[in-house]
C-alpha cells in the first residue's frame, strides 16, 4: 500500500485513512505523522477512520501510540469515524484506548479540537501573554 | 408365523371397518372424558374420524403412513398452541386402543386378541409420533417467542437534537447486550448524536455479568465518540453494585432518566429556564 497521505489545514493535521491498513504501513504513517507534528507545529491530529472497517491489535495499538507521540510534542489526537462493528471489536478485544479522544465524525472532531484550541489561548492571556 | 400374523392382522382390520361407529363413538368418549369440556365433541369427532380413517388406509396401502402421520402432527400441534398437557395429546391417540379391547373382548377369539397385540404396538408407534410432533410443536412457540422478545426489546428513542435513550427491560444477558449495543451504536452514527443514555430502571437485577455487558457498551460508543449515562439505578442496585465492589468508573450514573436527560442537555450546553409563573398563579399570591 502507498504511504498515507497527511493533510494539513490550519493548526490542524488530519489523515484520512482508506481501506484496511497493513502492519508496514502503520509503522511508515506513525514515522510519517511524528516528522509532521515537528515540522508544521500543528496543535491537533485528526485521524479519520470512517473506511476502515477491519481491526486487529496492532491498529488498535497504532491508534494509542499516535496519540501518545503527539501528545509528546504538544497536539492533541482526535480519532473520528469509528464503525460500530469496529468499536466492538476494539471493546472485545479488551482494548480501551484509554486517553484517546474520540468523535462521532470529522465536523464534530474540528469542533471539539477548535473549543480546545481557542481554550489555550484564553488560558495564556489569563497569565499574562 | 408370518403367515399367522397376517390372518390376525386382517382380523382386527375387519373388526375396525365393521364396528367404525362403535369404537370411534367410544374412542372420543374416552380422548374427551380427562379434558372436562375443554374441547367441544364435534370438533374432536371430525378430528379423530379422519385420523381413523386415514389409520384404515394406512393397513391396506403402506404409502397411506404419510397422510396418517401428517394428521397426527396437525392434531399435536393444534393441541400443543390450545394449551393441552402432552399427556392429554398423547392419551388421545391410546384411547383407541382402549376402545378397540372393548370389541376385541366381545368378539373373544384368538385371532382377534392375537391381532389386537399387533394393533396395539401400531399404535404405541403413533403415540410415540404424536409426542414428538407434540414437543415440536412447543419448540417452535417457545424459540418464536424468544425472538420476538428480541425485538420487543431494544427499542433506541431520541429525546433531543444529540441526545438519544436506551430504555432495557429485562434481564441482560450476553445475546441482548449484543444487539443493544449494535442498536445503539448504529443509531448513534444515523442520528449523529453525542450523548446517550442507558435506562436501567428496568433491568430486575444487576449482578457483576450485566455490569460488564453494561460497561461494554459504553466502552464502545465512547470509542465511537459519544458520551454515556446510565440511569435509572434503584437504590437496592446501587447497595448491589456497590457490595459487589464493581467499580463504574469515570462513568457518569444517574438516579433516574430526568436527571440524565437535564445532564445531557447541559454538557451539550442547551439551557433549560423555569417558566415565569402564570397571570394566574399571581393572582393567586395576591389574593
Amino acid at each position: 500500500m502507498d504511504r498515507v497521505p497527511i493533510l494539513k489545514i490550519g493548526d490542524v493535521l488530519i489523515v484520512s485513512i482508506q481501506g484496511d491498513l497493513d502492519d508496514q504501513s502503520v509503522l511508515t504513517l506513525q514515522e510519517d505523522l511524528a516528522d509532521r507534528v515537528v515540522a508544521t507545529g500543528a496543535i491537533g491530529v485528526i485521524i479519520d477512520i470512517t473506511a476502515v472497517e477491519i481491526v486487529d491489535s496492532f491498529v488498535g495499538r497504532m491508534l494509542s501510540t499516535i496519540a501518545g507521540m503527539s501528545r509528546m510534542l504538544d497536539a492533541e489526537t482526535i480519532v473520528v469515524g469509528m464503525r460500530p462493528a469496529v468499536a466492538i471489536t476494539l471493546v472485545e478485544l479488551g482494548l480501551s484506548l484509554g486517553g484517546l479522544r474520540t468523535a462521532l465524525d470529522l465536523e464534530k472532531g474540528v469542533a471539539l479540537l477548535s473549543r480546545h484550541g481557542t481554550q489555550g489561548t484564553s488560558d495564556l492571556s489569563a497569565v499574562g501573554l | 408365523m408370518a403367515v399367522q400374523e397376517n390372518i390376525s392382522r386382517r382380523h382386527v382390520e375387519a373388526l375396525l371397518r365393521d364396528n367404525e361407529d362403535g369404537i370411534l363413538g367410544r374412542w372420543v368418549q374416552i380422548s374427551n372424558e380427562p379434558l372436562r369440556g375443554r374441547a367441544v365433541e364435534n370438533d374432536t369427532r371430525k378430528e379423530l374420524q379422519e385420523i381413523y380413517h386415514a389409520f384404515l388406509r394406512s393397513m391396506e396401502d403402506p404409502d397411506g403412513a404419510s397422510e396418517l402421520r401428517g394428521l397426527l402432527s396437525d392434531l399435536s400441534r393444534s393441541r400443543a398452541r390450545q394449551g393441552f398437557t402432552p399427556s392429554e395429546t398423547a392419551m388421545a391417540v391410546f384411547g383407541l386402543k382402549e376402545a378397540v379391547y372393548e370389541f376385541v373382548e366381545t368378539d373373544g377369539g384368538e385371532e382377534a386378541l392375537r391381532g389386537f397385540i399387533w394393533l396395539s404396538r401400531t399404535i404405541d408407534g403413533l403415540g410415540l409420533y404424536t409426542f414428538e410432533s407434540f414437543t415440536a410443536a412447543r419448540e417452535k412457540i417457545i424459540t418464536d417467542q424468544t425472538e420476538q422478545l428480541l425485538e420487543l426489546s431494544t427499542p433506541v428513542v431520541k429525546l433531543w437534537e444529540g441526545i438519544v435513550a436506551v430504555p432495557l427491560v429485562g434481564t441482560l444477558d450476553s445475546a441482548r447486550t449484543q444487539v443493544v449495543m449494535e442498536k445503539l451504536l448504529q443509531t448513534l452514527v444515523d442520528t449523529g448524536s453525542e450523548y446517550a443514555v442507558i435506562d436501567i430502571t428496568g433491568v430486575p437485577a444487576v449482578d457483576t455479568q450485566v455490569a460488564q455487558h453494561l460497561l461494554k457498551t459504553v466502552m464502545a460508543a465512547r470509542l465511537m465518540g459519544a458520551n454515556c449515562v446510565i440511569s435509572g439505578i434503584r437504590p437496592q442496585i446501587a447497595h448491589t453494585i456497590v457490595t459487589l465492589g464493581i467499580e463504574f468508573g469515570d462513568i457518569v450514573t444517574k438516579a433516574t432518566l430526568a436527571d440524565a436527560l437535564s445532564y445531557a442537555l447541559r454538557q451539550s450546553g442547551v439551557q433549560v429556564a423555569g417558566m415565569r409563573p402564570g397571570r394566574a398563579a399571581v393572582r393567586a399570591e395576591e389574593a
